[in-house]
């Protein structure tokens, strides 16, 4: 029986009151447009953000937003630095295996952005010998590797989106494939908007994208998860949920 | 015309850098602030291990030697970045196990300590070897004349061993201080939000990467260069009154 | 002290049973299960590793040379801005630097369409130039400064000597400058050299896939945070005891007595 430093993290966490205190939410650290980007006073805002602090009212959390670099949060939260992370983190196999999720809180379609007036389509056939951007350990990459793996001539891994973003614009990388709410953002940007264009939806695999993005939470921790879903529900069937949404996106998000 | 788009995109980055929202600057120079509050804490740190190591180095037993060699060499062969992550990552992990092992509720390490405490053992390896070299450097007849009169060990240490090696001491320290801004900078791979977080973040908002970094640079640069100025004023207040130590003393 | 060799010392041969007990319990007790799969990617990337580390020292170190020069002896308008270039290489960290080159000049190119356009083009959508570039620069800064001391320290009586001999100022360059600059600064050619191999993982947040970044890559796919980090802090030790051992037999093999 293999003792690992996870499941000790685990059952330390285990042993410890959570719901007394403060629950620290960690975020990316890294500008994530619409959901969370940092201003110029400091100050996160976006639509997550948004929720984050409903669904804390809702659930009677008291929540403290704590950015973490993206490559850390899940140490960070098995490691007791953070308590929950909402970080637009897509529920996955693997990442099953090391932390738990809330029930999810959106989930948008996924799509493929190029340079504009190059010829693509969001398939194998259209991305052959294409090299193609992904954030790493995201739902993306995972889907890219099953799908274009063969086709595309290279897969290029990114710590950020953002980074990706900025290495097709300077044409580096000839398409990126991500979150479509997030691919909207970046093509209204000045630098988006002269470079890139959204080539389409892909195909859909449910075992790959279907599960949406959820809470991340330490293993073990269901009264602290429980409070979340509780939170999730109470937003989406009072209206704020779409009421927060509004500003940012013509639909809803929520998807099915 | 792209040259003139150029000049235009370059006026209006110009504002992203304003100390007012919504310009950057005040961003940039709270990242400085933090960057120079772990470089100050990592640096002093470092000072307080390399003067423990130093002595142990120098007259401690064969094990604290060896150790000590261990240590060293271990954190001068390995990249900082490494270490950062598994200090980063084990040294929150390690004290809240111990924590909760004593009973005691778990503690969040802020990026602060942390970074201080990881970058500070990083620095405490290099002032080892630096402060050896310095005491080294002392004419033993001082310490030997000290010793004769009955001199305790730390009062010897504090009246003739530490003031006599700083002037060789200085310049090695000085080269340290400068690696410790520098490898603030690490700590943007951690999320920790230093000069070169905030202007990676500054510049993932603003989609102004070449504004952002270049203003970086030149806060770094000037960090350096006034540094460096200091450093010489201070080796020229502990060289006083022995104008010509280093050619004696050989 | 005693004749026996220094290894066999009761606490050392303590030390190294405790380390062999580390080793043991970190082969039985940790997560190894993912070093299979990703064995193939990890020799990649120490090759990758190894090829940045000798080319950037190598083309550094041809910089490094004409930098110290310019300081040490060339007039004021060539030492001036080798002494601003050092200054602003050791005084900045690389890290902004690889960003600077990398984001800081792709967010340049859209606005000149001629570069796309260029035959360049090819090498410069690549990573590795910019990493090349931006590592190749810092080692020429810190080691242009070492060098500057060297050639200052060539003693000014050799250089007397071949002038009055009437040699010419290239051959003076090549047969006494040179080499004996070169025979100052190998003492501290290894430490640079090491320290360069430290700089290397930074070139990983360039998209490039180091060992490092596959050590990174571990981590991320497998949620298993320290064993990957302990192989990989692990393989620069092995590399930088090969890099100090190299030079150590380099510099045993160049006669020391000083004319």
């Amino acid at each position: 029986m293999k003792k690992t430093i996870l499941s000790l993290a685990a059952a330390i966490a285990l042993a410890t009151p959570a719901l007394a205190e403060t629950v620290k939410v960690g975020i990316a650290a890294e500008p994530y447009p619409p959901f969370a980007t940092p201003n110029s006073y400091g100050k996160w805002l976006g639509w997550e953000i948004d929720l984050i602090n409903a669904v804390c009212a809702a659930a009677e959390l008291d929540c403290a937003i704590t950015p973490v670099a993206w490559d850390g949060i899940i140490p960070s939260l098995t490691g007791g630095q953070i308590d929950a992370i909402m970080a637009s983190m897509s529920i996955t196999e693997e990442r099953m295996q090391a932390i738990d999720f809330s029930d999810k809180y959106y989930n948008t379609p996924t799509v493929i952005i190029g340079p504009k007036g190059m010829a693509m389509t969001p398939d194998a056939e259209g991305l052959k010998g294409k090299i193609i951007g992904v954030q790493v350990s995201t739902v993306h990459e995972n889907y890219v590797n099953a799908h274009f793996a063969e086709a595309a001539a290279e897969i290029k891994l990114y710590q950020t989106q953002d980074e990706a973003n900025q290495d097709l614009a300077a044409g580096r990388i000839d398409a990126t494939q991500a979150d479509s709410i997030a691919m909207d953002s970046f093509l209204l940007t000045d630098a988006g908007a002269a470079c890139c264009e959204s080539k389409g939806a892909v195909a859909d695999d449910p075992a790959i994208l279907g599960l949406g993005v959820g809470v991340g939470l330490r293993k073990g921790e269901d009264a602290l998860k429980a409070k979340f879903n509780e939170g999730i529900a109470k937003v989406i069937a009072d209206g704020t949920y779409d009421k927060i949404s509004e500003p940012y996106f013509a639909s809803s998000i929520y998807g099915n | 015309m792209p040259a003139l788009a150029f000049a235009l995109d370059l006026a209006t980055s110009l504002d992203l850098l304003a100390y007012s929202p919504p310009g950057w600057g005040a961003n940039l120079l709270r990242g400085l602030a933090n960057s120079l509050k772990i470089a100050f804490g990592a640096f002093g740190l470092g000072l307080l291990i390399g003067i423990a190591g130093a002595y142990g180095k120098l007259y401690g037993g064969p094990v604290l030697r060896d150790l000590l060699a261990v240590y060293t060499t271990v954190v001068r062969a390995v990249p900082e970045l490494v270490l950062i992550l598994i200090l980063y990552f084990a040294v929150t992990d390690a004290v809240n196990q111990l924590l909760v092992a004593l009973g005691q509720p778990r503690i969040q390490l802020s990026g602060l300590v942390a970074g201080i405490a990881v970058l500070g053992v990083v620095q405490g390896a290099y002032a080892t070897e630096v402060l050896r070299g310095a005491i080294q450097a002392v004419p033993p007849g001082q310490i030997e004349a000290a010793r004769a009169y009955g001199m305790p060990p730390v009062m010897l240490a504090r009246r003739v061993t530490l003031p006599a090696m700083l002037p060789f001491a200085i310049p090695g320290l000085a080269n340290l201080w400068l690696i410790a801004t520098k490898d603030t900078a690490l700590l943007a791979i951690v999320g920790f939000g230093e000069l070169t977080q905030e202007t990676r973040q500054a510049a993932g908002t603003t989609k102004a990467y070449f504004t952002f970094y270049l203003a970086a640079g030149a806060l770094y640069l000037m960090v350096t260069l006034i540094s460096g100025t200091l450093f010489r004023r201070l080796e020229g207040w502990a060289r006083r009154g022995q104008p010509s130590l280093r050619g004696t003393a050989s | 002290m005693t004749g026996r060799p220094a290894w066999l010392a009761p606490h050392r041969i303590v030390m190294i049973l405790a380390l062999a007990a580390f080793v043991a319990w970190s082969a039985a007790s940790l997560r190894w299960s993912w070093l299979p799969k990703y064995a193939p990617l990890a020799v990649e990337g120490i090759w990758r590793t190894l090829w940045i580390l000798a080319v950037t020292s190598v083309l550094g170190f041809l910089l490094a040379v004409p930098l110290g020069l310019a300081q040490a002896v060339g007039p004021w308008y060539l030492a001036a801005p080798a002494h601003a270039f050092c200054t602003v290489i050791r005084g900045t960290p690389l890290l902004l630097q690889i960003w600077l080159l990398y984001y800081g000049l792709g967010s340049l190119f859209p606005q000149f369409p001629a570069i796309r356009n260029s035959e360049l083009w090819p090498y410069l959508r690549q990573a590795w130039p910019y990493a090349v570039l931006a590592l190749t620069l810092s080692y020429a800064g810190y080691e242009g400064e070492v060098m500057r001391g060297a050639f200052a320290g060539v003693a000014r009586g050799q250089i007397e000597a071949a002038t009055a001999f009437g040699m010419p100022r290239l051959t003076l360059f090549r047969r006494i400058w040179l080499p004996q600059a070169v025979r100052n600064v190998l003492p501290t050619l290894g430490g640079e050299t090491i320290l360069q191999l430290k700089a290397t993982p930074l070139v990983a947040t360039i998209t490039i896939v180091d060992i490092y970044a596959v050590a990174t890559r571990v981590r991320q796919d497998t949620f298993i945070v320290y064993e990957p980090l302990l192989l990989l802090a692990l393989v620069y030790m092995a590399i930088a005891g090969v890099i100090a051992l190299v030079f150590r037999r380099f510099e045993a093999r160049v006669p020391q007595r000083r004319g």
